[in-house]
């Protein structure tokens, strides 16, 4: 069974149509990367499955279940999903390890020690031990999203959402935040990620995703879409974006 | 560097002098300060004292018998004035944080109690004090359905009723200014609408209008005194009876000691608070 179904998803801001019709499956530990020029319908796409937007046409089905039923108790959906945004969004009012760990405790009733404990460990693994009571505003933007990937793992999603996470920072930064994704990869995460970081795209990718004006263009393995694209408007973009 | 020493910076004879110049503007500032204050206290001090009827309104108001005296009565009345605003602090808490999240809910499911809520808002910020209590203090005691209670409860109330409808805009105030990424970044862990309320929009909302709200309590502090025109013996009522007694303001002036006595500490923390925050949103800036 496919961890996450797109069927045929549309999706419309007033007039501006920003998806027309998409069509998307994900395996267990597929790595699907979309790419796209800014406002193709990547963000909005992994809004809708989050269901922070509502869709106006189509199914979308985690794991088997209808998602987009209107009876479904989105709360309990976004809890199997996992998010991480642009500008991290940690709350700058908790330290760290409440920001981490404050969806297994609240949303999943873990008791706050064992959620601690599994916190610190993952905290540890990525480099972020030091940080552990630290407020958001003294980390690094690299440490800052960094720490917002081990909340939005820790409660082990199905499903990965990735939103441009590294748009926000300074390049030199980048690096440790994609380093992270690779060992999420490694460890068989299933993840749909939106970057303008065509290099990562084609190291991590199992599917490369184009989008265009709100429809998938042309989809494929890295080395297709980036060597051998077949669409025009692909070839446009990836010219655009320079060479990878 | 290559040695591995540490590193200490010994400051340029430039910085040096701008130091020095720096440490001599803060003395004159201080200096000029201190002359311009004792030069307008004496100014200030020899016009009143000089005035024609300055023996009378001595006697009348700064009589030091009849404060002493009086002391007693007015600070065990003042007991009751902190007791009233302490109940009334905790009242207007729950009850303005009530009304700012009715206000706030969206949907036209809640339209009835946005609406109930905005009404109440309206109404108790625009009609004045003093006719408030009065409606409360013998209204409501007239319908003759609650137990009979003390006039300095139904103040009590009165007051909270008032100071509520303040409370729950400053604080939706502060709801709003958390930004929508904020409530979409905790939604999307899971979290209930309440709960992203609870432990993500409200704790930063507080933060943000904390300066307000001291000024709101601040100035409670000083209106619950307004209790006493439902005969209720608190501090301004025992300066009253004393007033009354001896045919002397002075009571009063105690009383106005006691009150400032009382709100001074807070006055302070909320300027020392304000410009904590003001400065902590400035770092890297002199301006």
């Amino acid at each position: 069974m496919s961890v996450l179904e797109v069927r045929n998803v549309w999706k419309s801001f007033g007039d501006n149509t920003v998806l027309k019709g998409v069509d998307l499956t994900l395996n267990e530990h597929d790595v699907v990367v979309l790419i796209g020029a800014s406002g193709s319908g990547k963000s909005t796409l992994l809004r809708t499955i989050n269901l922070i937007e509502r869709i106006d046409d189509g199914q979308l089905i985690l794991s088997g279940d209808d998602i987009s039923e209107p009876s479904v108790n989105a709360d309990k959906v976004r809890s199997r999903i996992g998010v991480v945004f642009q500008q991290f969004n940690l709350f700058p009012h908790m330290r760290v390890i409440d920001n981490v760990t404050l969806a297994a405790r609240k949303v999943h009733g873990e008791n706050a020690a064992s959620a601690r404990e599994r916190a610190v460990t993952l905290l540890e693994k990525f480099g972020l031990g030091e940080k552990v009571h630290d407020y958001p505003d003294r980390l690094s933007g690299g440490q800052q999203q960094r720490v917002a990937i081990v909340r939005a793992i820790l409660t082990n999603p199905e499903l990965l959402l990735l939103d441009e996470i590294t748009s926000a920072l300074d390049p030199m930064l980048v690096g440790e935040v994609l380093d992270l994704v690779k060992g999420l990869k490694d460890s068989g995460s299933t993840i749909l990620m939106a970057t303008h970081e065509m290099n990562f795209a084609r190291e991590v990718a199992d599917r490369v995703v184009f989008m265009h004006g709100g429809r998938i263009v042309e989809a494929g393995s890295p080395e297709q879409i980036f060597d051998a694209p077949v669409r025009e408007e692909t070839r446009e973009f990836l010219a655009r974006v320079g060479r990878h | 560097m290559s040695d591995g020493a540490p590193l200490v910076h010994e400051p340029s004879t430039l910085e040096l002098d701008r130091r020095a110049y720096r440490q001599r503007a803060t003395w004159r500032s201080v200096l000029i300060a201190a002359a311009s204050t004792i030069i307008f206290a004496t100014v200030a001090t020899l016009l009143v004292v000089n005035t024609p009827g300055w023996a009378a309104v001595k006697e009348s108001f700064f009589n030091w018998e009849i404060g002493r005296e009086s002391f007693p009565d007015i600070l065990k009345g003042l007991w009751l004035n902190i007791r009233a605003l302490f109940f009334a602090g905790i009242g207007v808490a729950i009850f303005g944080t009530i009304l700012a999240v009715l206000r706030s809910l969206r949907g036209p499911v809640f339209f009835p109690l946005r609406m109930l809520a905005t009404i109440y808002v309206d109404l108790f910020r625009g009609v004045p004090v003093l006719i408030v209590l009065y409606l409360v203090g013998f209204g409501i005691p007239a319908l003759g359905i609650f137990p009979p209670l003390s006039a300095a409860v139904w103040g009590t109330i009165a007051i909270g009723l008032c100071y509520s409808a303040y409370v729950a805009e400053v604080l939706r105030a502060g709801m709003e200014a958390v930004s929508t990424s904020q409530r979409v970044a905790a939604r999307s862990l899971g979290l209930s609408h309440g709960q992203t309320l609870r432990m993500v929009v409200m704790p930063q909302g507080v933060r943000k209008v904390i300066p307000a709200l001291m000024n709101d309590f601040v100035s409670m502090q000083k209106d619950v005194g307004l209790i006493s025109v439902l005969g209720a013996v608190d501090a301004i009522r025992a300066a009253q009876i004393d007033a009354a007694l001896t045919y002397n303001f002075t009571p009063y002036v105690v009383a106005a000691l006691l009150f400032i006595a009382i709100s001074l500490p807070l006055t302070r923390l909320t300027d020392y608070v304000a410009a904590r925050m003001n400065s902590r949103e400035q770092i890297g800036g002199v301006v």
